[in-house]
């Protein structure tokens, strides 16, 4: 890692080299590591040191972006150079509002140094234990345990500088016997939150419960979603239109319908980048500090994240979440929280006659954008619920559902939510028991 | 080059490994879209670095850096032999490699203009042209138009003798008109999904394309979406554009035959596949017409190259023959462990990435029949063109796919538009279905195939042509 001094040295430096009007550089630096299981062994074991800067340079309404991961001082002029002579290439975009001015931003606590010295062999270990608990049932243990720092600063030519350096750790697991499989994965700014053996044994008694799956038909049912399907299926929605640039565009399924009464007045939906439960960040790729924003209060539908350009096109200011310039998808939300309820594992059960148990989702994709509908397959764990209780496992099934529907139908909320996401940031999300889920087909295991 | 290459081998034979190789890459990205008459991305990304694969006592480790100067490659690879070492604290067994690869040579993508030489006055003009034409389309909210351009430039060489030059260039293209209507928006791209065309090819590529051409009838296309019929549920045949029968081969016929995959190594992310070992050579995984070839050495695909990473040459592979399954995608500890040789499917998508078996130019070999007379023998039927979305399980056998449009066939002619068109199946049912390919054959690139841990991204082909499929379920939903 760099650390904030150099950081900082080297952006102004670059910053008053440049013949731009206004220049904007991102630093994203990372020392990553990844041990990956298959079989109960280590098979992919790596790490990458890299660091890149992300200048955008503005000329007028224009702006160029030129990328390099060379950090010598002529390298990143270089790049400010090219950025500036991609932008004077180009007509005036009237809409660009400029960069920002200097911001005061909180600093937030995402640093572990246990997390960022954590060594090959540590990593090695845990999987071991994963290795073993699996072999112990005659199962078969995969996964991924990835570790390390990483550094963000922008700085531009009005003066805004922001730095931050963060620590991930991320533990997935798929556990396999002859038909059958189970689903665990973690997430934390510290690694020693990560209780690798209370992730394993979740992950063996599913594969242990599901074995000798039999087939339900498709149709609709009653389900109960664990956090994992439940973060998927909200990064989803989150993609389809929780950000500002897809209510301008006409394509959210918000367009028209801000105020009402989209979901069940149990859920609570909103994004916090500065969150200590989170994996936090405290600022976006344009220095923005992060601001919460809900999007459903109640079930009622209020809000959506910015950037800077699509808050000037409605004359408010950005919510901190720009993605990395140039950025076509405009901003989205990259730390979602869905409100707890009160509900234990077996509250999520009762009262269901006939309904089906999901563990995780995969390959989802989208159907119908402003119908929310999605379709994919479960996966690692699915079961028939009888009577209010796990009656046995089944066949994986594809489903092709709305989101929305399925949010409106949400009867109960578990009270334990889990921090999960290997990416940009994290999402805290309990379990839920939903009343209208439609599976489509039955696959052969 | 070779004094950084051998420095490193030298020094990871020196520390232990019993096997080492060395990859330096320089990626040069230009990316140039126009999105509703404005400049939505003009960027020129590049990134430079080595990364260090050793086997240590048949245990792997790798480690990159961005950072090429003699310090720094001692520093990786003394770090990557102590990841192998660590790796081997949780091995049941020894990595290993089979015969070794000695490959001495270079390679370079054939391109007619140099997408690089082009100038970005010559791209945006082409670009502003196509986005005024989608946008004089009444009804269209969304215009966007991009042109992306590669260059690789990278050097292998390994503990064997093998040292490979190569540069590889890209180019692609593509059209997106967004249609909005009050509760409901369709899409229309050209020449297909994803954002862009893309193949191993210069500015050639895309002057093909006639993207200025075909704007505005893909924008007139998605505002008719908007009041065409619903694509209806039923049992019925189905024909598929060549581009969807690309996608169809990616998903249900490419990431199966993985050899990783089958072995359980991408259980954890991707998953596995029901195409096991004990099929190969027996199983019938589609009917007579259909015969299926990895195919590295097809001019032009996105899975064309010299060498992959490593160092292994390029091949043509059957993988389907008259519906008979016969070979999977292998790599040189795959291979081994069958006792044969790789047939040169590993890539990585970067200096700081592990190659993984990846798809090449996956194709399925053209048929006799020409497009107007398929549908001419079709009497009952719907016509599916440009993947809209796709899915499949984690054993590549239960689908659903989504098309931006589609239309009725009736008595041998096409009938109506229909939206939303979605088909279902199970891989092996579908492509034993399949009675008919035509000849009118391309290869199609797709470039956002996802895989491995940490994720990467592959640049893949398919040839491909329309089919025809008997007694598919349409109309999902």
């Amino acid at each position: 890692m760099l650390g904030r001094d150099q950081v900082q040295r080297l952006l102004e430096a670059a910053l008053r080299r440049s013949p731009a009007e206004q220049t904007e550089i991102v630093l994203m630096a990372s020392d990553s590591a990844l041990t990956r299981f298959a079989n109960s062994e280590i098979h992919q074991n790596v790490y990458e040191s890299n660091a890149e800067v992300r200048v955008r340079a503005v000329v007028g309404k224009r702006t160029g972006v030129a990328v390099s991961n060379r950090l010598e001082p002529d390298a990143i002029a270089r790049a400010v150079e090219t950025a500036t002579a991609l932008a004077r290439l180009q007509p005036e975009d009237p809409t660009f509002p400029g960069l920002p001015g200097p911001q005061a931003i909180e600093p937030v606590q995402a640093y572990s140094e246990t997390t960022a010295t954590y060594s090959p062999e540590q990593r090695a270990r845990a999987v071991k234990v994963v290795c073993d608990l699996a072999s112990e049932q005659g199962l078969v243990a995969s996964g991924a345990f990835s570790t390390g720092p990483s550094e963000l600063a922008v700085a531009n030519s009005l003066g805004l500088f922001a730095y931050d350096v963060m620590t991930r750790a991320h533990f997935t697991t798929v556990i396999m016997g002859e038909d059958s499989s189970g689903y665990a994965e973690r997430a934390a700014v510290d690694v020693t939150a990560i209780d690798v053996e209370a992730l394993a044994r979740e992950a063996v008694d599913k594969a242990v419960r599901s074995r000798h799956p039999v087939e339900a038909p498709p149709g609709e049912y009653r389900v109960v979603l664990q956090p994992y399907a439940v973060e998927e299926m909200l990064s989803y929605l989150a993609y389809m239109g929780l950000g500002a640039l897809a209510v301008q565009e006409g394509r959210s399924f918000l367009n028209g319908r801000f105020g009402q009464q989209l979901v069940a007045p149990s859920v609570n939906l909103w994004d916090d980048g500065r969150d200590p439960r989170g994996l936090p960040m405290a600022f976006d790729f344009e220095g923005m500090p992060k601001q919460r924003v809900v999007f459903f209060e109640h079930g009622v539908a209020r809000g959506v994240v910015y950037d800077r350009r699509t808050a000037a096109r409605e004359g408010r200011e950005s919510t901190g979440h720009a993605l990395p310039a140039p950025n076509p998808l405009g901003p989205l939300p990259t730390n979602l929280f869905l409100g707890p309820g009160d509900a234990s594992d077996e509250d999520l059960l009762a009262g269901i006659d006939r309904g089906i148990w999901i563990t995780r989702f995969w390959y989802v994709n989208v159907v119908h954008p402003t119908r929310t509908i999605l379709t994919g397959m479960t996966r690692d764990g699915t079961f028939l619920i009888e009577r209010g209780e796990l009656a046995r496992p089944i066949r994986n099934l594809r489903f092709t559902t709305s989101v929305l529907d399925a949010l409106a139908s949400v009867e109960r909320i578990g009270r334990e939510p889990l921090l999960l996401g290997g990416g940009l940031g994290g999402s805290l999300v309990p379990a839920l028991r939903v009343g209208r889920f439609t599976f489509t087909g039955v696959t052969e295991f | 080059m070779r004094d950084y290459t051998q420095r490193v081998i030298d020094l990871a034979q020196g520390l232990g490994a019993s096997y080492a190789d060395v990859r330096l890459e320089t990626k040069r990205v230009q990316i140039v879209s126009v999105k509703n008459g404005v400049v939505d991305a003009l960027a020129d990304e590049e990134s430079s670095g080595f990364g260090v694969r050793v086997l240590v006592d048949g245990a792997w480790g790798f480690a990159s850096s961005a950072r090429i100067e003699f310090p720094e490659l001692e520093r990786i690879t003394r770090l990557a032999v102590e990841i192998a070492r660590a790796s081997r604290l949780a091995r049941r067994g020894p990595v290993q490699l089979g015969p070794p690869v000695r490959s001495v040579g270079t390679y370079r993508t054939p391109v007619v203009r140099d997408p690089f030489s082009v100038s970005l006055e010559e791209k945006l003009d082409l670009l502003f042209r196509a986005d005024a034409a989608m946008r004089a389309v009444r009804g269209i909210g969304v215009a966007e138009s991009s042109i992306e351009c590669q260059r690789v430039q990278k050097t292998f060489a390994n503990s064997e003798g093998a040292y490979v030059e190569q540069e590889l260039i890209e180019t692609g293209g593509g059209l997106e008109a967004l249609a909005v209507g009050e509760h409901e928006v369709q899409k229309r791209s050209y020449p297909n999904s994803f954002g862009r065309h893309q193949g191993t090819a210069g500015y050639e590529f895309v002057e093909a394309m006639d993207l200025a051409g075909n704007a505005a009838r893909i924008a007139e296309e998605a505002v008719q979406l908007l009041s065409a019929r619903q694509c209806p549920s039923e049992v019925t045949t189905l024909i598929l554009d060549p581009t969807q029968v690309a996608l169809q081969v990616h998903e249900s016929c490419g990431h199966a035959i993985e050899l990783d995959r089958v072995l359980g190594m991408e259980a954890s992310y991707a998953g596995t596949s029901f195409l096991t070992l004990d099929k190969r050579g027996t199983f019938r995984y589609g009917s007579e017409v259909v015969t299926i070839v990895a195919d590295a050495t097809v001019p032009g695909g996105l899975g064309t190259f010299g060498y992959d990473d490593e160092g292994v040459p390029a091949q043509r592979t059957v993988i389907v023959e008259h519906g008979i399954f016969r070979n999977y995608l292998t790599s040189r500890e795959t291979a081994a462990l069958l006792g044969e040789t790789s047939n040169g499917t590993m890539r990585a998508d970067g200096w700081n990435r592990i190659p993984l078996i990846r798809m090449t130019n996956i194709n399925l070999e053209p048929g006799p029949w020409r497009f107007e007379d398929l549908i001419a023998d079709t009497d009952r039927g719907v016509y599916m063109q440009t993947n809209r979305s796709w899915s499949i399980d984690d054993r590549r056998l239960n689908f659903q796919f989504g098309t931006e449009i589609a239309w009725e066939i009736r008595g041998g002619k096409l009938g109506a538009m229909l939206k939303n068109p979605t088909y279902t199946g199970i891989t092996p049912l579908f492509w034993n279905s399949c009675d008919a390919v035509c000849r009118e054959w391309a290869v199609w690139g797709t470039p956002n195939c996802g895989k491995g841990q940490p994720s990467q991204v592959a640049h893949v082909g398919h040839g491909a042509a329309a089919a025809r499929f008997r007694n598919v379920r349409i109309g999902v939903y």
